[in-house]
C-alpha cells in the first residue's frame, strides 16, 4: 500500500525546499529546478537540551494545541474599550496603602535599575510618603514601601511603569470578557517619570495630570460611554502606526473622537491646558494601546496547557515572560542591550538595558510585529522599508494567527501576526522583534533613542519547561 | 573644540531620518557632536545640552532645520557638514536593499510551495531528525545530507517514512540524482535507462561518472545513506529504492552500490534481487569472496569494483574504456622510468581521498597486492590508523572523515588541508607514490584540480632540487559537463605532472604496481 504512495514520486516533477547549505539551492537554482531555501537557524539557538524539550512536549501536542486555540481565539475575540479615569487606589485591585507598581517582572530595591529607581522616588514624594531625595530613598530601600509589578494588578506601564495610588488611570474594559486593565497617563516627552525624571518639575505636572487631566478626560469618557481602543488601533495601523513606538495617528484619532464630549464637560480654562497637553505628546495614545493589549491578552490567562505567551516586560535588569498554562510563573533573563538609534549627544554608553511593560503591543501582535504597518519607523533598525515588511513576515513563523481587525496594507491588509507561542519560538529560533525607546541609565535624564530589541530566548526554554512538568504532572 | 550651527530654514525632514543621519554623519574622523534637527521644543533643549546657545536659534520653529556640530578641528567640522549634506540628499533615493522575504522555516516555505516533494536537510545532525521528521509529516520525501544523528533515530524516520510511502534518502546521503535533477553532491550525467540504488556518496558519484562515459545514461540514482544497510535499519531505503526503480519505466537495468551489507540484511537483499524483475548490477565493495561467488553461482551480476560495476550495467558501451591491463601498464612504465638512477626511491603508497569510499576501494585494492596497508577507515584493528595525521608504510587517508571535518568543510569544498597532507607525504623520504582522487560536480570545489596541479608542480621542482622523485597518481570523478570541464581539470593535472588514469580502481592498481616495480631497484 505505501508502495503505491511511493510510486507517486515516479510521476512528479520534483519541488524541493532546501534547509540548510545554499550551495545546494544554487546547484537548483542552476539546473532550473523549482525550490525554495530555507534559511535555517538552530532551534533555540543550538540548545539541544530544548531541543529533546520540544520533543518531550509533542506527547501533549494534542492538549497544546486545544488550548493554544482557545488562547488564541479569546485574545483575537477581546473588544478593549476606555470606560473611565479614576485615581488607581480606586479601581487597581490590591491598591492598598503604600505601595508602587513598576514595569517588569518582580525586582527589589537592590537590584532596580537608576531610571526604576529615579522613578520610585519620584513616586515617593508625589504621594507625600517622604519630603526628600534622601527620605525617599531611604524608604525603598528599607522596605518601608511595597513594590510590585503592574501586571501583578491587572496594570501596566511604559519604561519604569511606576503606578502610585494617587495617579490616575485609564480604566479599559474586554466588553467580551469583561476582565479589565489599568494603565497611568503619558507625561510626554523630555524629563518625565517613567524615565526615572523626579524633579520638582516632573511632579508639577504629576500632579497637574491627577488634578486636571485626569479628571478632565474621565468625565468626557464617560460622557461618550466609552471609546473603542481596538477600532481606533485598527484605523492607526493603517495610517503608518504600530501603536508601540509610533503612535502619532491614534493619538490624533482618540482626541478627535473625545473632542466633542471634553468641549461639554470641561471648564473652559481646563480643556485649554488638557488640548495644549494632548496635542504637544504624539505618544499620549500608548498608554492606551497597552491596556487594550493586556485585557487581550488577561483574557487568555491560565489555560491549561497553553503555550501561548500572555506576557513580555522588563524591569531593566530583567526580562520577563508568562505563559497562559504555567499560571503567575515568570520566566526571565538578563535584560537585553537595544540596538539603537541615539539622540544627537548620547550613544551606546548612555543606555539603560530594555525596559518597560510596553511590549504587551508586541506580545499581542503589534508594535514590532506590525512593523510592516509603520515604514515611517523603519530606520530605527538601520533597513529600508522592505526589511519592515520582512518583520512582520518574519514574525508570523512564531504566531498562532492573525488579527484581522489589524489588516495591514502593505501586507495586502493580511492581519497582524498575533499569538505567540512559546514551541514555535523555540523551535525556529526567531525571537520576538520589539520597538522599543531607550532611557538613559542615570535617572532623571530621559529617553536618548529608540531600536529594537530580540526577547531573550532563555524565558522561551524555561517556559516550556515548566509547562511540560505540569503537563507531565498532571498525566499522573 | 569648534562648533558651527548652519540654519535652513523651511526644510523638512522628519525625525527618525535625521536621528540616523545625525549618528552616521558622527562616525566622521574628529567629529564629537552631530545634531541634525527640526527645532522643536524638544530638540531646543537638545541643542543647548550640546552646548549651542538658545539664542542662535531663538528665530526658527518646527518646520525649520538646523545642523549643529562640534569638532576638533575646523577641516573635522567641514568634514561632518559635507557628509550631512551626502545623507540629506540620499533621502529617497531608493536603496535597493529592500531584500525579498527570507524564508526561515520548512512552514514557512511550505506556505510559498505547497506542492513541494522533496527536502534536503543539511543542518548540523543534531537537529536534521527534527526537520526530517516534520519534512515527512508533511508528505515531503527527505534527503538528509547531515551526518551525526543517532542511529536510533534514522530507524524511527525511515519506518515513519516507509509507513508514508516516502523516501529517506540519508542520514549522511551526499549524494542523488532524481529526475535529471542533482541533489547534494552530483556530476553532470546524461540521462538513460541506468537506475542506481548506493548506500555510498562517492561510490555513486564514480558509478554514474563511468557509466556516462561509457556512453549510456541515468534514469534516478537514489542514495541511502552509510547505515542503512546495518541490522538495525535493514535496508529500509535500499528496499524502497528497488522498488521504485522496478517501477520507473525509465529504468532498465538496476545497479547497487554498497559496502558489505551486515548478515541478516545481506540476505533480505540478495532474496529481493532475485525476485527482481529487472536485471540488477550488485557491488558490494569488499564483500567476501566465498558471498561473491555463492551470489554468482545463483545467477547474480556481482561486481568487486566500482568500474565493474559500471562495465556490467553497460552491457554494450558506445564508448569503451582503455584496456585496464595495458593502461595501467603503460602508466607504471611512465613512471617507474623518472625515478633517478642510483638512487633509493621511496618504498610506500600514500593515499590522500576527498572521497571515503573511492578511498575503500584503493584501500581493498591495495591490501590485495601489498602487505600491511593502513588507514583511517580500516575495520581490523591492526591496519587502522591510530593518528590520521600520521601515515605509517602503505598508508590511505579518507580525509572526508569526521575526524578532519568536525571543525571545517569537507574536502571537495576545502582544499587546503588535503595539500597540506600532500605536502608532507611527498616530502617523507619513506614515501614512492602519493594517490589521491579529484571529485568535480556541483557542490565540488570550483577548481579542484587548480590547486592540486599547482602543489605538485612546486613538489616536483622541490624534490627534483633534493635529487628524489615521487609519482603522484590520480583519477578524476567527473564529466565533461561538469562545471569544471574534466578535460581541462585532467590537462592541469598532467602538465603539473599528474599521472591520471581512468578509474579510481585502475589509479590504485597502478600505484602499487609501482611500487611492486621499485622494489627491484636498488640503491
Amino acid at each position: 500500500m505505501s508502495s503505491t504512495l511511493l510510486y507517486r514520486l515516479l510521476d512528479q516533477e520534483l519541488k524541493i525546499i532546501n534547509i540548510g547549505v545554499p550551495s545546494f539551492s544554487e546547484t537548483l537554482t542552476a539546473v532550473n529546478a523549482p525550490h525554495i531555501h530555507v534559511h535555517w537557524a538552530p532551534p533555540a539557538g543550538g540548545n539541544v537540551e530544548a531541543v529533546e524539550l520540544l520533543d518531550r512536549l509533542e506527547v501533549h501536542a494534542e492538549t497544546i494545541q486545544r488550548a493554544n486555540a482557545e488562547a488564541l481565539a479569546r485574545i483575537l475575540a477581546a473588544r478593549p474599550v476606555a470606560v473611565d479615569v479614576q485615581p488607581a487606589r480606586d479601581v487597581v485591585p490590591g491598591m492598598d496603602g503604600r505601595i508602587l507598581l513598576h514595569a517588569g517582572p518582580p525586582v527589589t530595591w537592590e537590584r532596580m535599575c537608576g531610571p526604576v529607581r529615579g522613578a520610585v522616588i519620584g513616586a515617593i514624594l508625589f504621594e507625600g510618603w517622604a519630603t526628600t531625595h534622601a527620605e525617599a530613598e531611604a524608604l525603598a530601600a528599607s522596605g518601608g514601601v511595597r513594590l510590585e509589578p503592574n501586571h501583578h494588578h491587572s496594570a501596566v506601564g511604559p519604561m519604569a511603569g511606576l503606578t502610585s495610588p494617587s495617579m490616575p488611570v485609564f480604566v479599559v474594559e474586554n466588553q467580551e470578557a469583561g476582565n479589565r486593565a489599568y494603565v497611568n497617563m503619558n507625561e510626554g516627552l523630555g524629563k518625565v517619570l517613567r524615565f526615572g525624571a523626579n524633579s520638582a518639575e516632573v511632579l508639577e505636572r504629576l500632579a497637574w495630570m491627577r488634578d486636571v487631566l485626569g479628571p478632565a478626560l474621565g468625565a468626557a469618557i464617560r460622557a461618550a460611554g466609552g471609546v473603542d481602543l481596538k477600532s481606533i488601533t485598527a484605523r492607526a495601523l493603517q495610517m503608518g502606526d504600530e501603536c508601540h513606538n509610533r503612535n502619532t495617528a491614534a493619538t490624533s484619532l482618540f482626541v478627535r473622537t473625545l473632542f466633542p464630549y471634553l468641549v461639554k464637560t470641561a471648564a473652559p480654562e481646563q480643556l485649554a491646558e488638557v488640548a495644549d497637553f494632548l496635542g504637544r505628546n504624539d505618544h499620549f495614545y500608548l498608554n492606551l494601546s497597552m491596556a487594550a493589549c493586556k485585557v487581550a491578552m488577561d483574557a487568555a490567562r491560565g489555560i491549561e496547557g497553553s503555550s501561548v505567551v500572555v506576557a513580555m516586560a522588563r524591569n531593566g535588569t530583567e526580562f520577563g515572560v508568562q505563559l497562559s498554562g504555567t499560571g503567575d510563573q515568570w520566566f526571565t533573563a538578563p535584560s537585553p542591550v537595544i540596538d539603537a538609534l541615539f539622540f544627537p549627544g548620547y550613544g551606546p554608553e548612555d543606555a539603560a538595558r530594555d525596559l518597560g511593560d510596553s511590549c504587551i503591543t508586541e506580545t499581542a501582535g503589534i508594535g514590532g510585529f506590525a512593523m510592516a504597518a509603520a515604514p515611517a519607523i523603519v530606520q530605527f533598525v538601520g533597513g529600508s522599508v522592505g526589511d519592515a515588511l520582512n518583520f512582520t513576515k518574519e514574525m508570523r513563523n512564531i504566531t498562532l494567527g492573525e488579527e484581522r481587525t489589524y489588516g495591514i496594507p502593505a501586507l495586502d491588509f493580511a492581519g497582524a501576526p498575533t499569538g505567540i507561542d512559546a514551541r514555535l519560538v523555540v523551535d525556529t529560533g526567531i525571537l520576538p522583534v520589539i520597538n522599543t525607546g531607550v532611557a538613559h541609565k542615570e535617572p532623571g535624564v530621559g529617553q536618548v533613542g529608540a531600536g529594537i530589541v530580540r526577547a531573550p530566548m532563555d524565558c522561551f526554554v524555561e517556559g516550556l519547561r515548566a509547562l511540560e512538568e505540569r503537563l507531565s504532572q498532571s498525566d499522573r | 573644540m569648534q562648533r558651527r550651527l548652519i540654519k535652513r530654514p523651511n526644510t523638512y525632514y522628519d525625525s527618525v531620518t535625521l536621528m540616523r543621519i545625525s549618528s552616521e554623519a558622527k562616525r566622521v574622523p574628529g567629529v564629537s557632536q552631530v545634531a541634525v534637527v527640526m527645532v522643536t521644543e524638544m530638540n531646543r533643549a537638545i541643542l543647548a545640552d550640546t552646548g549651542f546657545d538658545p539664542a542662535e536659534y531663538a528665530d526658527m520653529g518646527p518646520n525649520d532645520l538646523v545642523i549643529g556640530l562640534v569638532a576638533e578641528t575646523e577641516e573635522a567640522l567641514g568634514a561632518a557638514l559635507i557628509r550631512v549634506d551626502e545623507l540629506l540628499n540620499a533621502v529617497g533615493q531608493e536603496s535597493g536593499q529592500a531584500q525579498e522575504e527570507r524564508v526561515q522555516t520548512l512552514e514557512g516555505a511550505l506556505a510559498r510551495m505547497p506542492e513541494a516533494n522533496l527536502a534536503i536537510v543539511s543542518t548540523p545532525g543534531a537537529f536534521a531528525a527534527r526537520e526530517a521528521l516534520k519534512a515527512l509529516k508533511n508528505g515531503l520525501h527527505v534527503m538528509i545530507f547531515s551526518d551525526n544523528v543517532a542511529l536510533e533515530k534514522e530507524v524511527a524516520l525511515k519506518q515513519e517514512a516507509q509507513r508514508r510511502g516516502l523516501l529517506v534518502m540519508g542520514p549522511d546521503c551526499g549524494t542523488a540524482i532524481i529526475h535529471g535533477v542533482p541533489l547534494g553532491f552530483v556530476n553532470v550525467v546524461r540521462r538513460g535507462t541506468a537506475g542506481l540504488v548506493a548506500a555510498s556518496g562517492t561510490g555513486l558519484q564514480e558509478v554514474a561518472v563511468l557509466v556516462h562515459q561509457l556512453g549510456a545514461g541515468i534514469s534516478q540514482a537514489i542514495g541511502t545513506g552509510g547505515r542503512d544497510l546495518s541490522d538495525e535499519v535493514g535496508g529500509i531505503t535500499m528496499l524502497q529504492g528497488i522498488d521504485l526503480l522496478e517501477h520507473d519505466p525509465g529504468t532498465e537495468r538496476i545497479t547497487l552500490v554498497s559496502k558489505p551489507p551486515a548478515p541478516a540484511t545481506m540476505q533480505r537483499l540478495l532474496e529481493r534481487v532475485r525476485r527482481m524483475t529487472k536485471p540488477c548490477v550488485v557491488c558490494f565493495l569488499g564483500a567476501d569472496e566465498e558471498v561473491v561467488a555463492q551470489a554468482r553461482s545463483a545467477g547474480l551480476k556481482m561486481a568487486t569494483t566500482l568500474e565493474e560495476a559500471a562495465l556490467l550495467t553497460v552491457e554494450s558501451p558506445a564508448t569503451p574504456l582503455p584496456d585496464a591491463t595495458a593502461e595501467v601498464a603503460a602508466a607504471v612504465a611512465t613512471e617507474a622510468a623518472r625515478y633517478p638512477q642510483g638512487k633509493r626511491p621511496g618504498a610506500f603508497v600514500r593515499g590522500l581521498f576527498s572521497g571515503g569510499t573511492l578511498c575503500h576501494e584503493a584501500y581493498l585494492t591495495l591490501q590485495a597486492m601489498l602487505p600491511d596497508v593502513s588507514s583511517n577507515l580500516a575495520q581490523n584493528a591492526r591496519y587502522k590508523l591510530e593518528n590520521p595525521n600520521e601515515s605509517r608504510g602503505h598508508t590511505l587517508v579518507d580525509m572526508g572523515d569526521d575526524y578532519f571535518t568536525q571543525s571545517r568543510p569537507h574536502p571537495m569544498i576545502d582544499a587546503s588541508y588535503r595539500l597540506e597532507r600532500i605536502r608532507k607525504e611527498a616530502m617523507d623520504p619513506e614515501t614512492a607514490v602519493v594517490l589521491f582522487d579529484v571529485v568535480l560536480g556541483y557542490g565540488s570545489n570550483s577548481d579542484p584540480g587548480g590547486a592540486i596541479a599547482e602543489e605538485v608542480a612546486r613538489l616536483r621542482a622541490e624534490l627534483a632540487a633534493a635529487g628524489r622523485y615521487v609519482a603522484f597518481i590520480a583519477s578524476v570523478t567527473g564529466t565533461e559537463e561538469d562545471p569544471q570541464p574534466r578535460s581541462e581539470q585532467v590537462a592541469r593535472l598532467r602538465e603539473a605532472g599528474v599521472t591520471i588514469l581512468s578509474t579510481n580502481y585502475r589509479a590504485a592498481r597502478a600505484a602499487g604496481l609501482l611500487v611492486e616495480t621499485l622494489k627491484g631497484v636498488g640503491a
